[in-house]
């Protein structure tokens, strides 16, 4: 045991170092605005970690779909043909009343809505950790993403961005425990803010009064205020509602129709005509 | 005895850890999974707590920060900390039957999710459910399995 001299600082020293450096750690990725960019590169050098632990899982689908017959196959394409025909039907009305829409802003005197681009893009990791709901996806900004940018899946909003790499992206999920989002509920017209508190399927309403009209099933859009989410995109549809005369508000928990825990491809929207005239209006005084 | 026999060995198991704790699970078992990479940091910190202790714990949990998207530094403290305990008291806990090991390690990693979410919460706001507690209990039961697992591979290797 010649190595029992040799050994560095002291114990207690070492953990007093350990203690400060992550104390200040946590101060700089907190409270100041560089970390975004610091955490950013860390993700990227750390990304061939995500890679690795991601093949067991992409080499087990690779494989089913390797395995899968040729009837399955055509029965698949012929059901995505049928769901593909409905789709165009409903768009070809859908477009018409968007001229529609357009025309009579206009007699209105409010300019149209111009919807933005949009953006396939992959979820290659999922962060895993209860207190934050992340993903990282495999589009940046050479691809046109920036900050910021909303995030939906194919029944509502998922996300937003909220830093980018050349290759990659992460973004925050509408649950996470940081994360708000403004939204109208479709009967009533009233505006609300839900909060994520953590939990895959719930979301929490605040500040509504009591005498609020709100009831479990209604539906919840985006209300496009927030100069983050463009309007009329659904998020999250209202499951409980309990009034308790002591309290000052009603505690409204709403579960998102996006299924977050198994996301896999999302669509990045660039914010439109809408989202950019809140955000001017936002900056000027 | 050279002074860096079988660290790389312990970097490797250390790196298996950290890919477990993020490899793609199903969403019911995520809240299960135990805390791989501070169970292997204590086991080598039980083992040979003159090469892993406090500082290889708060590079591994700085990478955990790093992997699951905590606010950097929150799992480095925490790990800091269990490593602490575990060196300052290795020659006692060594002595403990397997039964006893276990219950400690969970009072350990029930510590460490402690730690973890009252940091969270002072600064991220998070609230608290018992589901967080799981990974203490999967934890202890994974302990004996993988205390075996990792002392067949460190004499395997002759890490000392």
């Amino acid at each position: 045991m010649n190595d029992f001299f040799a050994r560095g600082p002291a114990l207690g020293l070492r953990l007093v170092l350990a203690v400060a450096c992550s104390i200040g750690l946590m101060f700089v990725d907190r409270y100041t605005d560089s970390a975004t960019q610091v955490r950013s590169y860390l993700t990227s050098a750390v990304s061939p970690l995500f890679y690795a632990a991601s093949l067991p899982e992409s080499v087990i689908t690779s494989a089913s779909e390797q395995l899968m017959s040729q009837q399955q196959l055509l029965q698949e394409n012929a059901a995505l043909k049928a769901r593909l025909l409905q789709l165009d039907a409903q768009l070809q009305l859908l477009n018409f009343l968007q001229l529609e829409n357009n025309k009579l802003r206009a007699l209105l005197g409010s300019a149209p809505v111009v919807e933005g681009q949009r953006l396939i893009a992959e979820v290659l990791a999922v962060y895993s950790h209860p207190f934050s709901h992340q993903v990282v996806l495999n589009k940046g900004s050479n691809d046109g993403v920036a900050v910021h940018y909303p995030l939906i899946d194919d029944k509502g909003v998922v996300g937003q961005i909220i830093s980018v790499t050349p290759t990659s992206s992460r973004a925050i999920l509408i649950s996470d425990n940081t994360h708000a989002i403004s939204l109208r509920a479709e009967r009533t017209g009233i505006r609300t803010i839900a909060e994520g508190i953590g939990q895959w399927d719930q979301l929490r309403l605040i500040h509504l009064p009591l005498s609020t009209d709100i009831r479990e099933g209604d539906r919840l859009l985006t209300s496009g205020l927030d100069g983050r989410f463009p309007e009329g995109y659904p998020v999250a549809e209202v499951v409980s509602v309990s009034r308790d005369d002591s309290q000052p508000f009603i505690s409204v928990q709403a579960r998102p129709y996006a299924k977050l825990d198994r996301i896999k491809h999302v669509l990045i929207l660039t914010p439109g005509s809408q989202v950019e005239a809140v955000r001017q209006a936002e900056e000027q005084p | 005895m050279r002074p860096a026999q079988g660290l790389g060995y312990i970097y490797l198991s250390l790196l298996a850890a950290l890919l477990l704790t993020i490899i793609p699970l199903p969403y019911q078992m995520t809240l299960f999974r135990p805390d791989w990479a501070l169970l292997v940091i204590i086991y080598w910190t039980l083992a040979l707590p003159r090469k892993v202790s406090i500082g290889t714990a708060f590079v591994v949990g700085f990478l955990t920060d790093i992997l699951v998207g905590t606010v950097l530094g929150v799992n480095a403290l925490a790990f800091s900390v269990v490593s602490f305990i575990v060196a300052a008291n290795y020659l006692k806990i060594r002595n403990f039957s397997m039964l006893q090991q276990a219950l400690l390690v969970a009072m350990f990693l029930a510590l460490y999710q402690l730690l973890l979410f009252w940091l969270s919460h002072f600064l991220t706001g998070v609230n608290f459910r018992p589901g967080y507690l799981w990974p203490v209990l999967t934890g202890m039961l994974a302990w004996p399995w993988l205390f075996w697992l990792l002392r067949r591979y460190r004499r395997q290797l002759k890490i000392q």
